[in-house]
């Protein structure tokens, strides 16, 4: 670590504006002082620690208010208690803190140790050596083997695999899972792992300075003269993970602190909650209330003092040279100080703890565990627990998210007839669950474990060999372009482009048509375990406007058959017209399916002639190679040759939600949460799976679709559609323009709701979404959609995800959360207040810029309705009484300085004031913000409305913060004139002197502790046995320290800092004074039981009611689970597509198989049906074209 | 922190979260919620807990005998009003007064006698921590070095003050006595206790004459000064050794400052001497007043009290009156619950939740 340091100060102090480096050179390249691969992520050493941190703690306004308070205690004229009553607090907080950071910046250190001390074989004088990573320098040539994380940033040499290509996995840098290729330079590659060759390189590179562009790098190379140029495909960044390749060479070009890598990791946002900024706003009123009692104290003082204090001078003198002006500005400073617990310091910490519990919770929290991949919840950021209380928009990802990404064949329609379906004895549909018995598919050695089928009929049928279901499944088999891969004999694994083609010929796999192998030329099925190899004639390919594909094959028989799928409408137009009383018994089972939210698409046959085939690939041949106008005749000859098609019959595949996501969005709605989804996908898939998670019903009044291509066009229909919603409303939108934050320097602008009746949905597309989010149209668009139960945005960019979410956080001011799970989505998790991360499923981008995390969707109303909304109730309520034992505390001092002359002479003795905040009344407060539940979770399930207090801040906003000061007035007062009065003139039962003001500090202060210990039993809801030994242990602890700190031993000990010697015997033993701090007690506490029992009776809120009737019933009953009513649409998606282009150059390009056939591509073994990586496929057709230029 | 097995599923379990009901936040817990069933009750029990309790304490505090006579002398028809207008620090002859007055009811049991200053801000900041308790503790360096806080009372002729500071300097010390008057005219002194009179941890504890046992006072406190307004040093305070110097009781009851700018500190204890004559008889009695202590300047009123105690100390109306009201505010706010309750109730048993 010591080496960045001192290597980089040389260097880094002029700008480096071109690197150059020569490899094998150590002596050469040593000379520009690169940095060497020894990474730091730690801030601090063991000498750096206490200064550095010490200086970041009070970079902070609290610690540095309380700084500033220690050095006021410091100068005598001013202090009006001890240096140590600010001193140990704070001491407390900043220990607290360096604790924390010290453990967070050892781990730093471990990691950093353990990353350094990685072992890379090194090629030094000829040699493969083995270095630690720390040691690895610019223009070193490193040895990589196959799961070796990559070194630093190199530039690929050579490698084992054919090409010079490698394999790297990029999770780390950009979350993506799937493999991405690099190509060394053919002149480099040719030496292979030739070390004499290796060691004997002398290029020299000439490239960009370091930078954190991930996908930029620009260079070239020159090797004996010749120079080549360097682009990002022939370096390796560090954070990447070699896959799938034995070995290969690289030459460091950035190292350590260089690298992409570390130059991308800067600091994050800084997140804060609502309730952050409404404290800091406090937090400066309080100031202001603070300035103002000394102000008033200040007055009195200098009145006290020209009346009382110049005639009482006989008494007390006045000290030198300080006439009333200057000691009444003095009294200022004192009240500052006496006061200063208006402004609690060990608020900050309390908060930051508290959060911390909270989150832990999340972690803990085995209802958000996911079994399936191992994968807890977790709370990722730790200061924005109480936000999830308070959620208004939900903005969700679909692909991932709502749905699994899985897609599975459900049901088919076959010659008319419909299976997929169980009924039982009486003719009655019987709901599928995970205990339906599955088809058995044991027979089949190639069948896919992971499929499930529930109706046995159709494997029956196609048992017994009926033709329409035998071609119906040959189809599904040949007519597709998902690539095979069996590793063992056996275990086959499919590639497919999209999910549903995989789900399909997954089908066909287990149904007894296995598509086993293909080559360009053919494809190799096994029929009911017959292997059948049909010539493969073309590949009619999908396009968006097509909306099919087909595939022309000859079987070994010779006959010549297409086969084709595609979108319902586009092939019902191309059947031949006997089919007509086919189709329209299909046609029923479509609507049926498109009813269950399938995705669905219609197959069809049709036999050619030997005579016409010949023909008709001599024009394709042509077409195909011909320079112009290639598209159209290809087009044209698709047209001409897919017509009078037989209808096979149809899929339905099931582009399946998540568990419970209906479930979910249902409750989050009753808690009055918007859910707004914004997808890549397209309008019908979105609005499919509107409907069948329930968020767009068939009752509802009217779904808009907003799908115009101009800004005019856009205009007119969100105006449409919001006329329609609401007639009456206004042309303008009423904003309510006002300020707020910091100083009101924050100028904020909010919408106001308006009332519909009735229920709506909004869809609206990407393209119009654009026009929409222009500055003169976003106001309409926020307005109709806010009017709308439901909004779904489709093909939206990432970008215009984040605008969306701006845009509601903008004018509605309200909390919003962003859920997804791909690198699209990060920027509206970034943007939204709470991101939240899908984890376990595509990659780890969005976890990793995500708040919270966790696997299923259906885990965000866990995460909202309960630990979001005990998270807010429980801070509220903690800053609640926070506040108010501050406050009450404090307000004492003020009262008791119309009796002391404004002296600022404190009430309390200064141990009191020392230790109140950091221990009598810590950690009671502390069980209230990590223990307490109005009712436990089940019943927050039950009653979602429970949630709403959160939305609108009832719990803690400035009304009620007054509310909490003017309590504390009330409770101050009794506080200090109860005992006044009780005290006043009263002599001990040995007539002996209690009137003392030692034994006044006493009795105050004891009245003080019982008081905010009852009230914070008051407030606890949620009684554990913790509490009660918080509560408890604090006042026992109470009068333990001040008997011990008022017994003889410690004043021998330490004469003059603890001068209340016998206070506590004295007078705790009179009966008078436990009737004084019982009075005081009952006196605040049974007003504030009234008004409570008033208003729970007058005005329960929904809160009181279900407290009442959870004490009444227990535990809730049961929720019974409503099997989903039967609906039949006509809307449906019209086809299982990706909206992509299909593979069909490449499934037949030689070159694709040839790599194909070391089977280096695919690695993902597990469900080839998750996987939708075009990459792959992408990145090696632009190699040949590469290669040649 | 997580367990590593297998479920049910085959699914492997390693970050599964434990089962605990801390974490998993299912604590066992008392949820009492407030129901007419427990806040009416509270509030009847502790009306009529609170009532009796304000009763006997009322009834105790005035079953208490006090007397008080303010000597300060402002009015021209008060004896002491010469002296008090001709005072000085320095006058060598001290100046006295005797004030007759009348006790119309005896004083059975022992009676206190206080004697009562009026603003007289014995709480002010720079007035109460003017003072050296390790001095006062015997501590022969701070006799010597008195503590910066009893400035400007820690030296005089460059010599230290013992004891230093504005309090010991401010100690009260008129002197009283007190005649019976006989109805036959004698004048009979009555004794009066000066023991007695100050916590015990400050006489024992607190408190402490410098050198140690040394009965030589004289010489421990030699090579100091005594506090300007005093007449006498410390070691002179008292002919009882055991009542002398920092341990006078006189002056431990003075160093404990009082809470408020009115306050009364204990002066003399008349103890009963026959169970069979009331400690004060009822009849003529003289106040011999040595008055040494100015308060005229600052407005100030010296009182002399007589009174007897009781378990709870001397009369003080306040606390009785405050349980007997606070008693009946809670037996009428019960009432009014109780009111709002039955005409409300129905609103919370309402099964349907969701109507709000």
């Amino acid at each position: 670590m010591g080496s960045v340091a001192s290597c980089s100060c040389g260097s880094e102090k002029k700008q480096e504006k071109e690197r150059l480096l020569r490899a094998n050179d150590r002596s050469y390249n040593l000379s520009f002082h690169y940095a060497k691969n020894a990474i730091k992520t730690s801030k601090y050493n063991v000498f750096t620690f206490l200064p550095l941190n010490l200086f970041e703690q009070f970079t902070r306004l609290a610690n540095a208010y309380f700084l500033f308070l220690l050095v006021l205690q410091l100068i005598p004229q001013i202090s009006s208690v001890p240096w140590f009553t600010t001193a140990v607090p704070l001491l407390a907080v900043l220990a607290i803190t360096a604790v924390k950071d010290a453990n967070d910046d050892i781990n730093r250190h471990k990691c950093d140790k353990q990353v350094n001390n990685r072992l890379v074989n090194v090629l030094v004088d000829g040699h493969l050596k083995k270095e630690k990573w720390m040691n690895v320098q610019v223009g070193d040539i490193v040895k990589l083997e196959s799961n070796h994380f990559v070194t630093a940033d190199l530039l690929l040499l050579s490698s084992s695999e054919p090409l010079n290509l490698v394999y790297v996995e990029t999770a780390e840098l950009d979350g993506e899972t799937n493999l991405k290729v690099k190509q060394a330079l053919t002149v480099t590659g040719e030496m292979g792992d030739n070390i004499e060759a290796l060691s004997t390189f002398r290029g020299e590179v000439r490239c960009e300075p370091p930078n954190n562009r991930l996908d930029k790098f620009k260079g070239n190379l020159t090797i004996n003269g010749q120079t080549y140029g360097l682009d990002n495909d022939k370096v390796l960044l560090r954070g990447c993970t070699l896959r799938n390749t034995e070995w290969c060479f690289g030459l460091v070009i950035f190292g350590g602190p260089d690298t992409k890598l570390m130059q991308n990791s800067g600091k994050s946002t800084f997140k804060r909650t609502s309730v952050d900024h409404l404290m800091n706003v406090l937090v400066l009123c309080i100031f202001g209330i603070l300035a103002t009692l000394c102000a008033i104290m200040t007055i009195g003082h200098s009145l006290w003092e020209d009346k009382e204090g110049s005639v009482f001078t006989v008494f007390l003198p006045r000290v030198p040279d300080v006439d009333v002006p200057l000691s009444s500005f003095y009294s200022f400073w004192s009240y500052v100080i006496v006061l200063n617990t208006l402004v609690p310091i060990s608020l900050y910490v309390s908060v930051e703890m508290i959060r911390l519990g909270n989150s832990f919770y999340i972690d803990w929290d085995r209802k958000m565990y996911y079994p399936k991949n191992d994968t807890p919840a977790q709370a990722r950021t730790t200061t924005l627990n109480e936000e999830l209380g308070q959620i208004k928009y939900i903005f969700s990802d679909k692909t991932g998210t709502l749905t699994q990404n899985i897609m599975t064949f459900n049901k088919c329609s076959i010659n008319g007839k419909n299976y997929g379906e169980l009924f039982d004895f009486s003719g009655q549909r019987v709901e599928i669950t995970e205990k339906t018995q599955r088809v058995d598919f044991s027979w089949n050695q190639l069948a896919d474990p992971n499929f499930i089928f529930h109706d046995y009929s159709l494997l029956e049928t196609v048992k017994e060999g009926n033709p329409e279901a035998r071609a119906f499944f040959r189809l599904l088999a040949l007519c597709h372009t998902v690539m095979p891969e069996e590793k063992k004999e056996g275990e086959l694994n499919y590639q497919a482009q999209s999910p549903d083609e995989g789900a399909l010929v997954t089908a066909a796999r287990n149904f007894g048509f296995v598509f086993r192998s293909r080559t360009p030329e053919t494809i190799t099925i096994m029929e009911m375990g017959r292997k059948v190899t049909c010539e493969l004639l073309a590949v009619l390919d999908f396009n968006n406007v097509r909306k099919r594909m087909s595939v022309i094959v000859r079987s070994p028989e010779g006959k010549m058959t297409l086969y084709c799928k595609g979108a319902d409408t586009i092939i019902y137009e191309r059947l031949h017209p006997s089919c007509k009383k086919l189709m329209d018994v299909t046609t029923g089972h479509l609507n049926e399916y498109a009813g269950d939210g399938l995705r669905t698409l219609v197959l069809a046959y049709k036999d050619l002639e030997e005579s016409y085939m010949d023909g008709w690939r001599q024009r394709h041949h042509e077409a195909s190679t011909a320079m112009e106008g290639q598209e159209e005749m290809l087009n044209e000859l698709y047209e001409e040759i897919e017509k009078d098609m037989t209808l096979l019959g149809a899929t339905a595949v099931e582009d399946k939600l998540q568990d419970g996501v209906p479930q979910t969005i249902e409750q989050l709605a009753k808690a009055d949460i918007k859910i707004w989804v914004l997808t890549g996908d397209k309008q019908e898939t979105a609005e499919n799976i509107g409907y069948s998670c329930n968020m767009l019903r068939e009752e509802m009044k009217d779904v808009f679709i907003v799908a115009a291509n101009t800004a005019e066009g856009v205009k007119e229909e969100l105006q449409n559609a919001r006329r329609k919603m609401c007639p009456e409303a206004a042309e303008e939108p009423s904003v309510i323009k006002a300020r707020a934050g910091l100083f009101w320097l924050q100028k904020t602008e909010t919408v106001r709701d308006e009332k519909v009746d009735g229920d709506y949905g909004l869809i609206i597309n990407g393209h119009s979404l654009a026009f929409a989010l222009e500055k003169d149209l976003e106001l309409e668009l926020l307005r109709t959609a806010c009017m709308c139960q439901t909004v779904i945005c489709c093909r939206v960019t990432p970008l215009q995800k984040a605008q969306v979410v701006q845009l509601v956080k903008k004018y509605k001011q309200a909390v919003t959360l962003a859920i997804g799970d791909g690198a699209n989505d990060v920027s509206m998790i970034k943007a939204a207040h709470i991101g939240v991360g899908i984890s376990g499923q595509e990659g780890m981008q969005a976890v990793l810029s995500s708040d919270f995390s966790f696997a299923q969707f259906r885990y965000l109303q866990r995460l909202l309705l309960v630990h979001g909304r005990w998270s807010y109730l429980r801070m509220c309520k903690f800053l609640r009484y926070f506040f108010y034992k501050n406050f009450t505390y404090t307000l004492v001092h003020f009262w008791y300085a119309f009796f002391c002359g404004f002296s600022a002479q404190t009430v309390y003795d200064d141990w009191f004031i020392t230790l109140y905040n950091t221990v009598y009344t810590a950690t009671p407060v502390l069980a209230l913000g990590l223990f307490d539940q109005d009712v436990n979770d089940r019943w927050s399930f039950q009653y979602p409305q429970l949630y709403s207090p959160g939305q609108l801040n009832m719990y803690f906003s400035k009304k009620a913060f007054v509310r909490c000061m003017m309590h504390s007035c009330y409770s101050s007062l009794i506080l200090f004139f109860i005992p006044w009065a009780a005290m006043h003139d009263t002599v001990r039962d040995d007539g002996k002197d209690i009137a003392d003001y030692q034994s006044f500090a006493l009795l105050a202060q004891t009245c003080l502790l019982v008081l905010v210990s009852a009230q914070v039993c008051l407030d606890t809801y949620y009684w554990t046995a913790l509490n009660q030994l918080f509560v408890w242990g604090s006042l026992a602890v109470y009068f333990a320290v001040t008997f011990t700190m008022y017994s003889n031993g410690m004043f021998f000990i330490f004469t003059s800092v603890f001068p209340l010697i016998g206070a506590a015997r004295n007078s705790l033993s009179q009966p008078n004074m436990w009737l004084t701090i019982f009075l005081t007690s009952l006196l605040c506490v049974l007003p504030v039981l009234a008004h409570r029992f008033i208003f729970m009776q007058i005005r329960p809120t929904i809160t009181d009611k279900v407290k009442y009737k959870a004490q009444m019933e227990g535990q809730p009953a049961p929720a019974r689970r409503l099997p989903r009513p039967r609906r039949i649409s006509t809307r449906r998606s019209g086809y299982a597509f990706s909206h992509s282009q299909g593979y069909g150059v490449l499934v037949t390009s030689k070159r694709f198989l040839r790599l194909k056939s070391r089977s280096a591509l695919f690695t993902k073994t597990d469900t080839a049906l998750v996987e939708n990586q075009p990459q792959y496929y992408r990145t090696i057709t632009e190699e040949p074209e590469k290669s040649q230029g | 922190m997580a367990s590593s097995y297998k479920d049910e599923d085959g699914h492997i379990s390693v970050k599964k979260p434990e089962n605990t009901a801390f974490k998993q936040q299912r604590l066992p817990a008392w949820q009492p919620v407030l129901t007419a069933g427990t806040v009416l009750p509270a509030f009847f029990i502790i009306g009529l807990i609170f009532i009796p309790i304000g009763i006997g304490l009322y009834v105790t505090s005035n079953n208490i005998k006090e007397f008080e006579i303010d000597y300060t002398g402002l009015d021209p028809s008060s004896p002491c009003f010469n002296c008090s207008q001709n005072f000085s620090w320095n006058s060598t002859k001290p100046c006295t007064c005797s004030i007759p007055f009348y006790l119309e009811q005896p004083y059975e049991s022992n009676v206190f006698m206080y004697y009562g200053l009026s603003n007289f801000y014995q709480n002010h900041r720079r007035y109460v921590k003017s003072r050296d308790d390790s001095q006062l503790n015997g501590n022969e360096e701070s006799l010597r070095k008195p503590s910066k806080e009893c400035e400007p009372y820690a030296r005089h002729d460059n010599r230290p003050i013992a004891p230093c500071g504005a309090i010991a300097n401010s100690m009260f010390n008129d002197t009283l006595e007190l005649f019976y008057s006989d109805p036959n005219g004698t004048k009979t002194q009555i004794p009066l206790t000066a023991t007695g009179i100050a916590w015990w941890t400050d006489k024992h504890v607190k408190f402490r004459n410098p050198g140690g046992n040394n009965d030589n006072l004289t010489a421990a406190f030699q090579g100091t000064t005594k506090p300007i307004n005093w007449r006498r040093p410390a070691y002179e305070l008292d002919s009882d050794p055991e009542n002398n110097g920092f341990i006078n009781e006189d002056f431990i009851v003075w160093m404990r400052t009082a809470a408020l700018p009115t306050f009364r500190k204990l002066y003399r204890i008349i103890q009963r001497r026959n169970t069979m004559v009331p400690t004060l008889p009822r009849g003529n009695y003289t106040l011999e007043v040595v008055y040494n202590y100015p308060v005229r300047s600052f407005d100030g009123r010296k009182r002399m009290i007589f009174s007897t105690i009781s378990w709870m100390g001397g009369k003080n109306p306040f606390l009785g009156i405050a349980y007997i009201t606070v008693g009946s505010v809670c037996f009428l706010l019960g009432v009014i619950l109780l009111f709002i309750h039955h005409k409300y109730d129905n609103r919370n048993n309402n099964p349907d939740i969701s109507s709000n």
